[in-house]
């Protein structure tokens, strides 16, 4: 990803991103409001959160439900709304 | 060698066309522009050209496609005029900003309403911020030239910036004229093959167009396309030069007629400089110093050149074929009154809004202009800041002819 500081003249011009797969450098997590927390004894590992998350943010391991990338969830709640068990739940971030 | 034809402006336009042999062209028809992309799809039909060519259902998704296209990797064209570059407004703004080196012939029309087919320039000059180059031509043989020098501008790697190509509505478009077209090889040679920079079919390199630029980015990418324009300035003459020594017809930035000992001038852009160009000759021949300008690039505007071409002049009248509502003067009185004020320079000049929606400009009317212009000189009092020439005052005011 280009420096933050960058100038004019150092960047891509027309605004495009010539660097492919580099939004995983930029941190999005300060966006959210909430924060999905998982309930592992309720998951069944469906993966049903990890199919319908826009973001990439579902963190899986051979098959199972790990967590959350905290640093790219946006907070949508998609996850908590889909999740066939409630094992997700939609906390505020300044609680 | 080139051969001579007898064209109207748009088969001219659309010569070029077939010869620059562009990927892909998108457009939609809009009188007076219909005939361009008339002629080209039978270029199409025949396997003339190679071109695809995508029918689209506006001008919106026209230039929407011409921008994908060309990012896609393409060189890519359309051409429209009046409520169809109205129609583009939105998408204009995307293919400057992206830095898409799309041309497009633009067949100057007035905007409605009341609904008018014919010639004005109030198309073009709403669209004269949205980051495009902006070339104007006098006839056939300028909007054909124009057309092929408007490729070689547009992909310069230090411009890569989209260009618009003007001839006047009707005037220009559909009276038959005698073109010089040139040779199909020697016009190939000097556009040269299209080298895109970040082509989207180039699946091992992958890129992102059109991505959210904020508050972080976004300036910075203005400034480069500020830049960049500015460069294109350069690239307008360079490209001018170089057409010339190849084809026999050199362009730069404007053209002035008889202009340097000139007292008083007219500038003008577009067929109306071939008008007033028998008008200055007719007054030469009556002993009156009078001169014409006449700027072929409007966008980047050449400030520093309009104001050595006007700086000893003692009166300027500047013909408008557009106005901009509520604003000091038409487009080009403001350009150019700008340029004059922030180098000191203290030529008078007056504003005569002219020719909308097709109305004749006659070499009366311009000879009045320029019997304005000397009394002014003369009286150094101007009692008129703007004018509408050839509008009826009706009853109430006595119509001063030449």
């Amino acid at each position: 990803m280009v420096d933050l500081e960058a100038g004019w003249r150092e960047i891509p011009e027309g605004g495009l991103i010539v660097e492919a797969g580099n939004a995983v450098e930029y941190i999005t997590g300060a966006w959210r409001a909430q924060r999905p927390v998982l309930d592992l004894e309720k998951c069944t590992h469906c993966l049903f959160c990890w199919i319908h998350c826009p973001d990439c943010s579902i963190l899986v391991e051979e098959e199972k439900m790990k967590g959350f990338d905290l640093d790219h969830c946006k907070g949508c709640g998609i996850c908590a709304q889909v999740c066939p068990v409630e094992a997700i739940t939609m906390v505020k971030e300044t609680e | 060698m080139g051969r001579y034809m007898a064209l109207d402006g748009n088969s001219a336009t659309a010569e070029a066309m077939r010869q620059i042999n562009p990927d892909v062209l998108a457009a939609y028809p809009i009188t007076p522009q219909t005939s361009i992309v008339q002629t080209f799809s039978e270029f199409v039909a025949d396997g003339l050209v190679d071109t695809e060519f995508i029918t689209v259902e506006s001008e919106h998704s026209a230039m929407s496609a011409c921008i994908g296209a060309s990012a896609a990797g393409g060189r890519v064209m359309t051409a429209t005029s009046s409520a169809g570059l109205a129609f583009m407004w939105e998408v204009l703004y995307v293919a400057a900003s992206t830095r898409l080196p799309i041309v497009m012939p633009v067949v100057n029309r007035a905007l409605s309403a009341p609904i008018n087919i014919h010639c004005d320039h109030s198309d073009s000059m709403g669209a004269r911020d949205a980051g495009w180059i902006q070339l104007f031509s006098e006839n056939a043989q300028e909007a054909y030239d124009n057309t092929i020098q408007a490729v070689r501008i547009a992909e310069r790697e230090e411009v890569r910036l989209p260009v618009m190509v003007m001839s006047d509505g009707f005037i220009t478009s559909h009276a038959v004229e005698r073109v010089e077209i040139e040779e199909d090889e020697a016009v190939k040679r000097f556009i040269g093959p299209f080298q895109p920079t970040y082509p989207l079919l180039d699946i091992d390199n992958p890129v992102t167009y059109g991505p959210l630029d904020f508050y972080d980015f976004y300036m910075e990418h203005k400034k480069q396309q500020a830049e960049a324009i500015k460069r294109a300035k350069e690239m307008v003459i360079e490209v001018g030069e170089e057409f010339g020594k190849t084809f026999g017809r050199p362009y730069g930035l404007l053209e002035g007629y008889r202009l340097e000992d000139a007292e008083v001038a007219v500038a003008v852009l577009s067929s109306t400089a071939g008008t007033a160009r028998g008008v200055v000759d007719d007054l030469r021949g009556r002993g009156i110093k009078a001169g014409l300008l006449k700027p072929r690039c409007f966008r980047p505007f050449p400030s520093q050149e309009i104001v050595e071409a006007l700086r000893d002049k003692a009166v300027v009248g500047v013909m408008d074929r557009s106005d901009s509502f509520g604003a000091l003067g038409g487009p080009l009185f403001m350009e150019i009154c700008a340029a004059l004020q922030v180098q000191g320079v203290r030529t008078r000049v007056v504003d005569y809004i002219f020719g909308l929606g097709g109305r004749d400009t006659t070499p009366d009317q311009i000879e009045s202009v320029f019997c304005d212009l000397l009394q002014i000189a003369e009286t150094d009092k101007i009692e008129r800041l703007v004018n509408w020439l050839g509008v009826r005052e009706g009853k109430q005011e006595v119509v001063t002819a030449a």
